[in-house]
């Protein structure tokens, strides 16, 4: 559908009523794929929201202090606690990876197929440092005695929550790396150009699908920002 | 056809509604003018073998029935544990094996698979799947893949719910609302295996039905074909989209209680348990919170209730119309009741737990959202009966089914105004009064309307009639009886008897009980046997029942209008249908017939005073 007859369409207000008032299609000129995925990062927008309410309510309702986070959090750079350290490191690579993917989109729509693979890969390799680092903290808090049932720093239910949060979102990130392997191979070979069937699906794809993957890759770095605050700077 | 897709160009330009109906267009216009395609044919995989045409399909109306079968499968265990609850209570004793372990686990089990394996799956999966494409006009599901997967989930999930009947201690009694901390404590029956599998299965579940969920809303919101607007699309599935919008929102919050649970069962979290001394010693729990499960359980739970009654509302609103040959009176107002008491089922949840012990300014703010639903439900009761008024009515089995809903949900509506109040509610709570009004209104009255359902859709998905003899005796037996079930039980509410219980044994208060939960028992034996004549029906009908023809019923939806009956894969043959109009139009003056189907152009009846939708 050509950039050109979207402009035609009213905007604004007039426009939502126009096209919710229209027939065959309510969203005009999005894709399939690309509503679906809007609508799946709501519902999950409301697992993690349920997820952090959660931890809102049990961390304001323990008995037990909850410990200090600026110090269980901090990494010791020859002998001195830098807070936040880490954290930031990940923050930041995640963040990063946000931005090839964001480049990676617009070369895909330009039909550029290497430097589109070049930067999905470079993605991938974000979420992939990422959860290296992640597994690297969740060792050292292991190494210090924090379990999800138990905390020698104080209420046990920063170790529930710590690692059940930040491991269901640790999870997102896996399952979008793994899928960032597999669209960077699909560019290289060419999938989106030739229309080459899909494995499962039989279905052909285009470039449509790289914006999809972003869209789900760019939910996963905003939750980690929530994450983030939620329990590293409260 | 020039106005067929057009990859190049295809004209997207702001048009006014007058010209997508074409029913007022300037003279100079044709009447018949419907926008041209938008999108492409869909890409369609169609299976070879026996494996990928029946067991993994990828077409929805084979998905549809899929997931029929198996909630009905599914729906049968549950009435069988409910007859034995049913022997326990009005018969104490008579069977031997029935324990106060059992009869927890019956109940368990009795209310989970009722509400979320038989009827979310029966009318999301089942009527959903086969009804969406077909009357939007679509040729499929938007991703038949992943609609198969969403069945074979689905599947998975009812799988390993059986099994935990056969693990060591059997299923988990913890009541359908799994409240912690019981529900993961030695004590309760099936706290080990029962528990952990249960909550295994309502996590599959909800994948499951997300994978589905999505597939419904784009297919709704992207798919429809030439001429369908939203306000031109069937009451049914303005019930299924906005259920399952509900249920995309509402199903997270069930998974995260689900996986919270589970933790707590198998790592020994505390999330929601608190301190705990068990038989003189202190368990390793603390700190968690009890009231939290409640009310991310409860948030589930609401939005749940009307993810099974939305639909219903939808379908029955469907088949009063074609079956008192009127259009359906107030169309627009049933979908703002739908879409508004779909919203509203978000800010009502904490209503089921005026007794767990909560700020009563919050019990006021929640008693109230839940009165201002009862506006646009009873507003949807009233255009239901008007439509009915001086209406032209086929008194059928499918009428009769939805008359029999109507009274039904009048009843269970009342007694859930009642429940609404916190004063009146906190007497009656965990009384037989809760059970009769959740029972008739979200178990009675949605089943009158999927058998109602079954009645009018058989036709098309076997191209064979049901026997109306038949149908007539199972309309009656169900219905009287269903009602000498749970309106006894009111009085049971209001004289205190408890829900749940094992046994009342000697209680001097409930022996004036004893004979009505002896009838109660009776009633619902024969209701659930007759059933039998349903059964019968169906598997009778298949091979002897009248072949039904195109459109028995004369309706002017789309399901009835496609090339061939039953429907083959594609739907729609060459070329997809183009709308005209709403599927309401009967009995119109100035028409020849007392229908126009939603694809009779308007040039075809140009002397007919229609609606102009």
């Amino acid at each position: 559908m050509s950039d050109n007859s979207l402009n035609n369409l009213p905007g604004g207000f007039k426009g939502m009523s126009h096209d919710m008032g229209s027939d065959q299609t309510a969203f005009k000129g999005v894709q399939w794929g690309k509503v679906m995925m809007w609508i799946f990062l709501l519902s999950d927008t409301f697992i993690f929201s349920c997820f952090l309410i959660s931890y809102m309510k049990g961390r304001t309702s323990t008995v037990v202090d909850w410990p200090n986070t600026s110090e269980v959090f901090s990494l010791h750079v020859g002998g001195v606690p830098v807070p936040l350290l880490l954290i930031a490191i990940m923050t930041f690579v995640l963040i990063t990876s946000s931005g090839t993917m964001a480049l990676a989109v617009k070369y895909g729509y330009e039909k550029n197929r290497k430097m589109c693979g070049w930067l999905i890969l470079a993605t991938a390799i974000g979420g992939l440092t990422f959860v290296g680092m992640q597994i690297f903290e969740w060792s050292k808090l292991i190494h210090e005695g924090v379990r999800p049932w138990e905390n020698p720093f104080g209420a046990k239910q920063f170790g529930s929550f710590f690692f059940m949060i930040t491991g269901f979102h640790g999870t997102h990130v896996s399952i979008g790396v793994i899928f960032l392997f597999i669209y960077a191979r699909k560019v290289f070979r060419g999938d989106f150009d030739n229309g080459k069937r899909g494995f499962f699906t039989t279905m052909k794809s285009d470039y449509v699908a790289i914006e999809i993957l972003g869209l789900y890759w760019h939910f996963v770095d905003l939750v980690w920002v929530f994450i983030f605050a939620f329990f590293y700077l409260w | 056809m020039s106005d067929e897709y057009n990859q190049k160009n295809v004209p997207l330009e702001a048009q006014s509604s007058d010209t997508i109906s074409g029913t007022s267009g300037t003279p100079s216009k044709d009447i018949d003018y419907v926008r041209p395609a938008e999108l492409p044919e869909q890409d369609l995989y169609h299976g070879h073998s026996f494996i990928t045409k029946w067991i993994f399909c990828q077409d929805a109306k084979i998905i549809g029935v899929q997931y029929f079968l198996t909630a009905v499968f599914t729906g049968i265990v549950g009435l069988v544990l409910s007859w034995l609850m049913r022997l326990q209570l009005g018969y104490p004793d008579l069977v031997p094996f029935i324990t106060a372990e059992h009869y927890y686990q019956f109940v368990t089990m009795h209310g989970m698979i009722m509400v979320v394996y038989f009827l979310t799956a029966l009318f999301l999966g089942g009527f959903g799947n086969y009804l969406i494409p077909l009357m939007v006009g679509a040729r499929d599901m938007v991703f038949p893949y992943v609609n198969m997967v969403s069945f074979w989930m689905f599947f998975i999930a009812v799988c390993v719910l059986m099994a935990s009947f056969f693990v060591p201690g059997g299923p988990t009694g913890a009541g359908w609302t799994l409240y912690p901390p019981q529900a993961i404590l030695p004590g309760t029956p099936g706290s080990n295996m029962g528990i952990i599998l249960m909550l295994v299965s309502l996590s599959l579940f909800v994948i499951g039905f997300t994978m589905g969920g999505l597939n419904y809303i784009i297919t709704i919101l992207q798919a429809r074909t030439r001429g369908m607007t939203l306000m031109r699309m069937p009451l049914t599935i303005w019930g299924i989209f906005t259920a399952t919008a509900l249920a995309m929102l509402a199903f997270p919050a069930l998974l995260v209680s689900c996986i919270m649970m589970t933790l707590d069962k198998m790592l020994e979290t505390s999330f929601f348990m608190p301190t705990i001394v068990q038989a003189g010693e202190v368990l390793d729990y603390g700190g968690g919170s009890p009231v939290l499960f409640q009310h991310l359980f409860w948030f589930f739970g609401h939005p749940e209730v009307y993810i099974v009654a939305l639909p219903a509302f939808g379908i029955v609103s469907d088949l009063i119309s074609v079956h008192a040959r009127k259009n359906i009176f107030g169309y627009r107002m049933m979908v703002w009741a739908i879409v508004g008491i779909g919203g509203l089922s978000f800010f009502v949840w904490a209503h089921h737990m005026y007794v767990s012990g909560m700020n009563p300014w919050f019990g006021f703010f929640f008693a109230t959202t839940t009165l201002i639903i009862a506006v646009p439900t009873a507003l949807k009761v009233y255009n239901w009966i008007i439509t009915l008024f001086r209406a032209n009515i086929r008194m059928n089995t499918v009428m009769l089914f939805c008359l029999g809903f109507i009274v039904t949900f009048v009843n269970g509506g009342i007694t859930g105004i009642f429940l609404g109040n916190v004063a009146v509610d906190i007497p009656l709570s965990d009384t037989y009064f809760v059970i009769a009004h959740f029972h008739m209104v979200m178990g009675i009255a949605p089943l009158m309307v999927i058998m109602g359902a079954v009645y009018h859709w058989f036709p098309l998905v076997t191209g064979r009639m049901l026997s109306e003899k038949l149908g007539k005796w199972h309309f009656w037996f169900t219905f009287l009886g269903a009602y000498s079930i749970y309106f006894p039980m009111h009085y049971l509410g209001f004289i205190g008897v408890p829900r749940r219980y094992f046994e009342m044994y000697d209680s001097p208060y409930v022996a004036s009980a004893t004979g009505l939960n002896e009838f109660i028992t009776l009633a619902a034996l024969i209701v659930g046997f007759s059933q039998l004549i349903f059964i019968y029906n169906i598997v009778s009908s298949l091979s002897i029942g009248k072949p039904a023809g195109k459109n028995p019923w004369k309706a002017n939806s789309l399901e009835w209008l496609t090339p061939e009956v039953p429907p083959a894969h594609g739907n729609w043959g060459e070329k997809l249908p183009v709308i005209h109009r709403w599927p309401y139009d009967f009995n119109v003056p100035g028409a020849k017939e007392d229908y126009i189907t939603q694809t009779t152009p308007p040039s075809e009846v140009i002397s007919a005073e229609v609606e102009k939708t």
